[in-house]
């Protein structure tokens, strides 16, 4: 098998008294689809934060395509080709659905600010160049009618489009979704799921994604991991995983206290 | 509804989203129209007899042009307007449109800083004096303004990186209180540093000198007329390098930081180096206002640039609209004209005796100490209450309505309830 393209080892992170990741080691191989299933709490949201440096790591290692980004500045994360979304949406509220995916194209830029400044043919034609990686990320999700619209007036389903479609504008060699499912109805899930297999077949980018939808994760995902109280406790195929011991225990468990 | 063809993405860059070209031309048809046809009515203006032949075939092309160009065609006549103003208007009126551009300069670098980076700055005095002691000094020393006001322009920009530094920390109040602090100690300086500033008396300002004795050609800019064309011309350049910005991804960039700090980082946008950047740049053009206020008003002294003039400021960005660049001259046209609206209804009130009491209160109100304050603060209460886009958010109001007339549809703008991220990722 070829080199992972993640390689998570003993990860740790504490908030005040909470271990909400507590010594998590995984590998995400190149060109797969890997879930992180769980309960509310378990501790995913926070393992992305972690990975995109968001949040200083207490203890373990990232490394990510050969480099170590565990101590890397969050700003720097982008340009290694990670890009995520967030789980409540983190859009440029006030800006146009283009400008949001242009600073998608943010890593990219090679003009510095006495170009764009005095906006010199070289700037320009930058720009024209992101403008039309833009334009394919909107034919791709099909975004075509909301283009210089406003994030402020958009429905919740198309906001969700929009922040996928401000990661696929960085050009990453890891995509991580946080629950890309959450708050769709059966349709947009669906249309989800077919783009998430498109993200993989056709762009080849690698995807880690956060998900509860069970049908959607057996639908894209090579492999899942389970996470509880911030402790991996299982890997494997999906079928695998939601056969395990422990995985049933701990849904049937976070339930009880539901 | 209107459907646009694209032909290339370059339409979604331009410098005027409308088509900047059709609006040079048709501004300067215009130009050539009218001072044409001041020419064939004789007035001593223009000479030169083709500047009529032109005339004719102008006013066609112009008219042509509005057709199709419609904003473009609105544009170049106030581009001419502004061109030919000083011959129609008295120097009285010519030194308050100078004013006006010298508060749009700093107006542009606060729609930067404010309402495209989203950092608060109660310290933008202390940028404006920095431009204008810097000018006003090396003025003296005998430089011309291709030294001068480069100068000014940087040394203020330095000293925007440094009062910016606490937004790399802060937000909101807090920062407001932090740059306050930093101005507030170089107002202290310009006060007490005898050797250099003269202190609190103050210092003459010279006019503005182009060129050198030395080379043989100098023009000393002296003429209320001179002063506005030089400001004009300043205004037009920062006006371009803030619409430079906006459509740069410098600017994408602060607006990320604007709307989410998160979200920026996470797409590679450097927080400390886009802060600093946006703070650079406004001060720089705050530096701008400064030096051409000083050079201006002929005298500068600390107390023009207290926490005053950095509110004066924020109030005229409030009204005039963060949104876009129409806000900074709209604000920068009621900072202007409000202090005139009011010493003229000063004067119109009648006398106070004998009046009835009530009418009496209220006809003395205008002059009574704190009236000015008092409407600003009202007007501010106004702005956010019902109007928070500005002066520039009604005139796109005013601007539908017409073009929709007579289909216009009540409450069309009326402010959507949106969905609000409940839970931050930090
Ligand atoms: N910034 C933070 N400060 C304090 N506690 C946090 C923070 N972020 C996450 N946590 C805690 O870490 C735990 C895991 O949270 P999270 O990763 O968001 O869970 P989920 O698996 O549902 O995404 C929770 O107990 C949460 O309260
Ligand atoms: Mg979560």
């Amino acid at each position: 098998m070829s080199r992972p393209l993640l390689c998570v080892r003993d990860l740790a992170i504490q908030f005040g008294g909470v271990r909400a990741v507590d010594g998590a080691t995984f590998d995400v191989m190149p060109g797969e689809v890997f879930t992180i299933i769980g309960p509310n709490g378990a501790g995913k949201s926070t393992i992305f934060n972690l990975v995109s440096r968001i949040y200083d790591a207490t203890a373990g290692t990232i490394v990510f395509d050969g480099h170590d980004i565990t101590r890397m500045p969050v700003h720097r994360i982008a340009a290694q080709g990670i890009a995520r979304t967030f789980q409540n949406n983190e859009l440029f509220e006030y800006a146009t659905v283009l400008q949001n995916l242009l600073v998608g194209r943010h890593r990219h830029r090679r003009t510095g600010l006495l170009a764009h400044v005095l906006f010199t043919p070289g700037a320009r034609r930058e720009e024209e160049h992101h403008r039309r990686k833009v334009e394919e990320v909107i034919d791709f999700l099909d975004l075509q009618h909301y283009r210089d619209q406003s994030i402020a007036g958009l429905p919740y389903g198309v906001r969700k489009k929009v922040e996928l479609g401000r990661a696929l504008a960085a050009e990453p060699k890891l995509l991580l979704l946080d629950e890309p499912s959450s708050g769709l109805n059966v349709e947009e899930t669906e249309e989800m799921s077919f783009w998430i297999s498109d993200i993989k077949k056709l762009l080849g980018i690698t995807v880690v994604m956060i998900e509860h939808d069970m049908s959607l994760v057996n639908d894209v995902s090579d492999r899942v991991l389970a996470l509880n109280y911030g402790k991996v406790i299982a890997v494997g195929t999906p079928s695998e995983v939601q056969a395990h011991p422990e995985v049933v225990r701990a849904y049937l468990g976070s339930e009880d206290t539901a | 509804m209107r459907f646009l063809l694209r032909t290339s993405y370059g339409q979604d860059i331009r410098l005027f989203p409308f088509g900047g070209a059709p609006a040079l031309w048709t501004g300067l048809a215009l130009w050539a129209a009218i001072v044409g046809g001041l020419n064939v009515a004789s007035l001593p203006l223009v000479r030169e007899g083709w500047l009529a032949l032109a005339a004719g075939y102008a006013l066609v092309f112009g008219l042509v042009l509005s057709r199709w160009g419609g904003a473009a065609f609105w544009y170049g006549l106030l581009g001419v307007a502004v061109i030919v103003a000083p011959m129609l208007v008295g120097t009285y009126f010519v030194g308050q449109l100078t004013f006006v551009f010298v508060y749009a300069i700093a107006g542009v670098g606060l729609v930067i800083l404010l309402g495209l980076a989203g950092q608060i700055s109660l310290g933008h005095a202390a940028f404006f004096a920095c431009g204008a002691y810097v000018a006003a000094i090396l003025n003296a020393e005998g430089w011309d303004i291709l030294v001068s006001l480069p100068a000014a322009v940087l040394v203020s920009a330095v000293l925007g990186v440094v009062i910016g530094l606490p937004a790399l920390r802060m937000t909101g109040i807090y920062l407001g209180f932090a740059t306050y602090a930093f101005a507030f100690i170089v107002e202290e300086i310009l006060a007490r540093w005898d050797s250099v500033t003269n202190g609190t008396l103050g210092i003459a300002v010279g006019s503005p000198v182009l060129g050198y004795e030395s080379w043989g050609w100098q023009a000393v800019l002296e003429t209320e007329v001179e002063l506005y064309f030089l400001a004009l011309a300043l205004f037009v350049g920062t006006l371009v390098v803030g619409l430079n910005v906006q459509r740069s991804p410098t600017g994408r960039a602060m607006m990320a930081i604007r709307d989410s700090e998160t979200a920026a980082a996470s797409m590679g946008v450097n927080l400390a180096v886009t802060k600093t950047t946006a703070f650079a740049l406004s001060a720089a053009m705050a530096g701008l206002a400064g030096a051409l206020y000083g050079h201006v008003l002929h005298f500068i002294s600390p107390e023009q640039f207290t926490i005053l003039l950095s509110i004066n400021l924020l109030v005229m960005m409030i009204v005039g609209g963060l949104g876009a660049m129409h806000g900074a001259v709209f604000g920068a046209v009621f900072l202007v004209m409000m202090p005139q609206a009011i010493s003229a209804l000063k004067g119109a009130m009648p006398p106070a005796e004998g009046l009835p009491e009530v009418l009496a209160f209220l006809v003395s109100l205008p002059s009574a100490p704190g009236f000015e304050a008092g409407i600003y603060g009202l007007i501010i209460i106004l702005f956010i209450i019902f109007e928070p886009m500005g002066l520039h958010g009604l005139w796109l109001k005013v601007k539908t309505w017409f073009r929709l007339f007579p289909l216009y549809k009540k409450g069309m703008f009326k402010r959507q309830k949106s969905y609000m991220a409940s839970e931050r990722n930090r």
